[in-house]
Order: C-alpha cells, then sequence, then structure tokens
C-alpha cells in the first residue's frame, strides 16, 4: 500500500488554506486541481508565458495570494505537499480498507485516467455562475459576468469593446470595475438589487466593516471609470443577429415588475451577467455526503456527515474568498489532529471561527439583497431557448407543465430533454425550473465531469483488488 | 489600456495557429478561446438543433457552450484547452462529427 494522507480537490482560497494548515502540521498533502495553476477563481493567474510583470493591476488582496503562493512553493519544495494540475476529478471512490480513491481525468483532451489514493478527502471545488434566461441570452457576446473575469484575468483578452454588466450580486462590481481597468468601456452597471433593502439590511451590513470598505472602493473606481450604475433595472433582452449588438434594460416598479415606460436601448457588443453563484456539489453527492438545500452541509470543524469527508469554501455555501480561506484553514487544522488520532482543540481556531460566523451572517444578508426580480420568468417569451445545450425553449417547458402535467424538474426534463445535454443542467437548471414554477432542486449527477466509457469501465480495476 | 498593457506584459513570441485555414496569432499560455477572442472572432461554432452561433459563456469549463474542433479532435472546450503552435481550430458545426 501506498502512503496516502490528504486528498485536497480544489486549489482555490479554501483549498489553498487547508493545504498549508494540514502540511504544517505534519499531513502529506496531495493538492489537486483541474487548471494549470493554483488560485481558483479568486486568484486567477494569467499563464506564465503571457510575462505579466504587474499581475495585481488585475487583483484584489494580491499580498494574500502571495502568501500563499510562497507557502504552497516551500511545502512542494519540501516534498511535504505534491502539486497535482490539470487533473479534472470526475469522481471520489470510497474504499472501506484504504479510505479514498480519487479518480481524475488528465491529458489535452482529458481522456486519460489517473487515480490518487488517500485516507482523508477535501473537496474545496468553489461554484459556477448562476445565469437566468431571457431572450437572447444565447447570443455570442453574452457571457457570464465570471467569465469574463475569468478570460481577463487567465489569458489577458476582453470579449469587446462596450460592456453592459448586469443581473445581480457582488461579483458585478469587481467584474465592472476589472473590464474597465482593462480598456473596456462599460456602459453601465444594472444591478436589479433595490437600494431600499440595502437601507434596511444596513446593521448586518455595516458589521464587515471591511467588507462595507472594499464596497466604497469598488464605487470609486465605478466613478473614476464613469460606469453608470443603475440599481433596482434589469435586462429585459439582448439583441442582435449573429452576435450581440444591444440590450434593452428597464427600471422595476416595488414587485418587481418592469416599468414598461422605462425601457431603453444600450448599444454594447458584450453583456457580462450574472445572478448569482451555486456551490460545486456533485462530487460530494456521489460520496453521500448531506446536501443542504444547494450547500454541502459541514460541522463547526468543516467535516461532511461522511467519515473522511472534509469541505470548505463556496462548495459548502457562496460567501467570497476571505470566507473560503478562513474555511480552508479551519478544515486543514481539523484534518491535521483527525488523522493524527486525536480530537481537535477548537480554542487552537476560535478567531477563525468567529471571523466565518461573522462573513457567514454577513453574506446571509448580502443574499437578502442581490435577488433577481420577483417576476423575472414573465421575461422570458415562449420563443426563449431555456436549456443551452438541448435548445429547449420556455415554450416547451411550459406545455410540459401545462398540457402534460410535469410538476417537478425531473418530470420536465424527462419530457422535454432539458437539462439532458453536456452540461448537465449545470446551466439551465434554476433557468427551466423558474419557469415551469417548480422547486429548484440540487441536480444530482453520478459524475462531477463527462466520462469517457472506456474509462469508466477500466475504474473498477485497480491493482490491489 | 488594453489587458496586456494593464499588467505590463511581455509575452514570449508569438505564434500561428489557423482557424478554418486562415491564420491567426496565438501567445504563449493563452486558450484557444483567448486567441479567438484576440483575433475579434466569438463564435465558432452551430448548434446541433437550430444551427445557432456559440462561442464562451461560462469561460471556466462548466457550460460547454465553446466546443470547437482542434487537430480533427471535435467538442474541444476552447476555454480550456491551452494552443500549441500550428494547432489547427475548425469552427464546429452540430456535433462537430461528419454525420
Ligand atoms: C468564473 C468566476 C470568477 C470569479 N471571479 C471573482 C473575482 O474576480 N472576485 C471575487 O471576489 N470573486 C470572484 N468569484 C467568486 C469566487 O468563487 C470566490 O470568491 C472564491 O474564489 C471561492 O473560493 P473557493 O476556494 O471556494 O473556490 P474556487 O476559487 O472556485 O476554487 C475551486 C477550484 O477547484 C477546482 N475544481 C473544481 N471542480 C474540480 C474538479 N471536479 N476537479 C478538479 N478541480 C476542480 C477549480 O479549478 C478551482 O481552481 C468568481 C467566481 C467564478 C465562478
Ligand atoms: S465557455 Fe463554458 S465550457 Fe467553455
Amino acid at each position: 500500500m501506498t502512503e496516502p494522507g490528504l486528498a485536497v480537490i480544489g486549489a482555490g482560497p479554501a483549498g489553498l488554506a487547508a493545504t498549508l494548515a494540514a502540511a504544517a502540521r505534519g499531513i502529506r498533502v496531495t493538492l489537486i486541481d483541474s487548471a494549470t495553476e493554483a488560485g481558483g477563481q479568486f486568484y486567477r493567474q494569467p499563464a506564465p508565458g503571457l510575462g505579466a510583470r504587474r499581475p495585481q493591476a488585475l487583483h484584489h488582496q494580491w499580498r494574500a495570494w502571495e502568501r500563499l503562493r510562497d507557502g504552497l512553493r516551500a511545502h512542494v519544495q519540501a516534498g511535504t505537499v505534491r502539486q497535482v494540475t490539470d487533473h479534472h476529478v470526475w469522481f471520489v471512490e470510497r474504499r472501506d480498507t484504504v479510505g479514498f480513491a480519487v479518480h481524475a481525468l488528465t491529458g489535452p483532451e482529458q481522456e486519460q485516467p489517473a487515480e490518487i489514493r488517500a485516507t482523508a478527502v477535501l473537496l474545496a471545488t468553489g461554484g459556477y455562475e448562476k445565469v437566468l434566461p431571457f431572450p437572447g441570452w444565447t447570443l455570442p457576446g453574452v457571457v457570464t459576468a465570471g467569465g469574463a473575469q475569468a478570460m481577463l484575468k487567465g489569458g489577458l483578452v476582453l470579449p469587446g469593446r462596450t460592456a453592459v454588466v448586469a443581473g445581480t450580486g457582488p461579483l458585478l462590481l469587481p467584474v465592472a470595475t476589472g473590464l474597465a481597468a482593462a480598456g473596456a468601456t462599460v456602459a453601465a452597471l444594472v444591478d436589479s438589487a433595490d437600494p431600499k433593502s440595502f437601507v434596511r439590511r444596513s446593521r448586518a451590513l455595516a458589521g464587515r466593516p471591511v467588507k462595507v470598505a472594499e464596497g466604497a472602493q469598488y464605487a470609486g473606481q465605478l466613478l473614476r471609470h464613469r460606469v453608470r450604475t443603475l440599481l433596482h433595472h434589469t435586462v429585459v433582452a439582448a439583441h442582435g443577429a449573429e452576435r450581440l449588438e444591444a440590450v434593452t434594460i428597464a427600471a422595476l416598479d416595488r414587485d418587481g415588475r418592469l416599468r414598461q415606460d422605462t425601457r431603453r436601448r444600450l448599444v454594447c457588443d458584450t453583456l457580462a451577467v450574472s445572478h448569482g453563484m451555486l456551490p460545486h456539489t456533485d462530487l460530494a453527492d456521489a460520496l453521500g455526503c448531506r446536501v443542504d438545500g444547494t450547500d454541502v452541509y459541514v460541522d463547526d470543524e468543516q467535516r461532511t456527515d461522511v467519515p473522511g469527508v472534509w469541505a470548505a469554501g463556496e462548495t459548502t455555501g457562496i460567501g467570497g474568498a476571505a470566507l473560503s480561506l478562513t474555511e480552508g484553514h479551519i478544515a486543514g487544522r481539523s484534518i491535521a489532529a483527525r488523522l493524527a488520532g486525536r480530537a481537535p482543540d477548537p480554542g487552537e481556531w476560535a478567531a477563525a471561527a468567529r471571523t466565518r460566523a461573522g462573513l457567514r451572517a454577513f453574506f446571509t444578508a448580502v443574499d437578502s439583497v442581490y435577488v433577481p426580480p420577483a417576476h423575472w420568468a414573465e421575461q422570458v417569451t415562449d420563443g426563449t431557448v431555456v436549456c443551452r445545450c438541448e435548445e429547449v425553449s420556455a415554450g416547451a417547458v411550459r406545455e410540459a407543465v401545462r398540457e402534460l402535467g410535469a410538476g417537478d424538474l425531473r418530470t420536465v426534463k424527462l419530457l422535454t430533454r432539458a437539462g439532458m445535454g453536456w452540461c448537465q443542467g449545470r446551466v439551465c437548471g434554476p433557468g427551466v425550473a423558474g419557469v415551469a414554477g417548480c422547486a429548484e432542486s440540487a441536480g444530482r449527477r453520478p459524475f462531477a465531469r463527462p466520462v469517457p466509457l472506456g474509462v469508466l469501465a477500466r475504474a473498477g480495476e485497480t491493482e490491489d483488488q | 489600456m488594453n489587458p496586456l498593457e494593464l499588467v505590463r506584459a511581455e509575452p514570449g513570441p508569438a505564434f500561428t495557429v489557423t482557424l478554418d485555414g486562415r491564420e491567426i496569432e496565438a501567445l504563449p499560455g493563452q486558450t484557444v478561446a483567448a486567441a479567438l477572442w484576440t483575433a475579434g472572432v466569438t463564435s465558432w461554432r452551430t448548434t446541433r438543433g437550430e444551427g445557432r452561433p456559440r462561442g464562451i459563456f461560462c469561460g471556466i469549463g462548466v457550460c460547454f457552450d465553446c466546443l470547437v474542433t482542434v487537430n480533427d479532435r471535435p467538442n474541444q472546450r476552447a476555454c480550456l484547452m491551452p494552443l500549441q503552435p500550428g494547432d489547427a481550430i475548425r469552427t464546429q458545426e452540430g456535433t462537430g462529427h461528419d454525420d
């Protein structure tokens, strides 16, 4: 048998913090990520070949990144951490005798299998964006806000010259300022959040002065780049033949319906849009971990309810990079103690636990402010494609509900094929549920990545069986 | 200002790849999608059903909107795949298979 230790899946803020905390306490860590570099979404770096001499120009909190990066380097050099890049984990298998087998795909086409053994696993796979459908959202030039950010941070490219940033959520701020700083004209930042709900939540929000200062910093940058911010507004439609040419926006009334007289058209070649984020829960699901709503359940030590499996960062609920770092730190300490056969002393991480509690409360308040317009589904015309992969229209989904009696997402899927394509419903899930008027359920997917059948067939055959 | 100037990039030497036979330039480390965006191309496939144009949507490998044929292999995610000198990118129609 090999000498397995901890396998950390995901090298974002959560995975990095956990790796450093565990390795510093004598645990052997294998840090696995599908990307070529560590950093995750928040600390995404330009590809080394691009020779960025001031990558921090695209970043906030560069110091924190430098500390994580240097710490990782030192551990890799010392042999306490093995960093495994370009590995797409599709399944984590529980083995009674030797803990876990982490199954990944690697190679340029991601078709070569790889297996990593571990006695404990930390799921730190982060999240991805939620975008609700509207007419024109499939046009080239319409991208997710985070996607625009990822392409900018990683590839140093812009999708076009004139952008509208729209939807709702705190992510819109770094994206609008990032695009503007990199030379795009940002015609408007359109957020459906109601300024009145900021006031109602002001106590909870003011409880995190650092976060409020961060917001003020963004506000200053928006001013400097002359980005018009339209609160309580929404995108109604994107227009164009072969690619995006303009968007129509409108103000919302008190009930979250369009104020028809306020419609106006903005010329743009890019629409960066986001309605929030969703945690990656596939690996946890397949392991049998409890998932509450959309979030992987964890206890105070960041343990899931499956022995040997921890989770940290946005996998356990959306809350930004600082919360991910804190959760990773606690998870790493807990794992180090548990793998050494003792119960950890939570007193060791009391400060981190306070930060975690504060940030979770802050993001609960944030979540209640940044909500999509209450009646967004009414704007989705019957001809609008809601499932991008299988090209299922809103009309077809409505017909399945109205004529065929589909009452839940699964039945809608079986009747319309919505959610059966390449992305396995990750992108269309919330949109289809909203249009169908049924509950948004966490998708149950057997694997976190598409797996070639040959790899699947061989995955069970291992050397020690 | 452009993104390369913003971070004071000094990229390694550019190299050539082809898009449907036409030569385009790519920088070391760029993905298929980044090179295509630089060349002003934002869509490189049509959908299986309605033949509608698509390109990048999520930018991080989740949505599969950016599928493209690279060196005769269809259905590669352009947002994840780094380019090598001489790579032949082809826009992809439908499944990308000759069916
Ligand atoms: C596209 C995008 C861009 C964002 N940009 C910003 C930003 O600019 N500013 C900001 O404040 N917040 C941004 N966010 C929010 C961001 O998610 C968090 O603030 C933070 O990065 C979360 O940290 P994390 O460690 O939980 O996960 P992440 O940083 O998301 O890290 C997760 C890591 O896990 C890897 N991974 C996931 N699944 C697998 C798998 N199956 N196999 C192998 N590896 C896997 C990913 O490659 C990734 O590196 C962005 C989010 C997204 C989706
Ligand atoms: S853009 Fe979504 S997978 Fe490439």
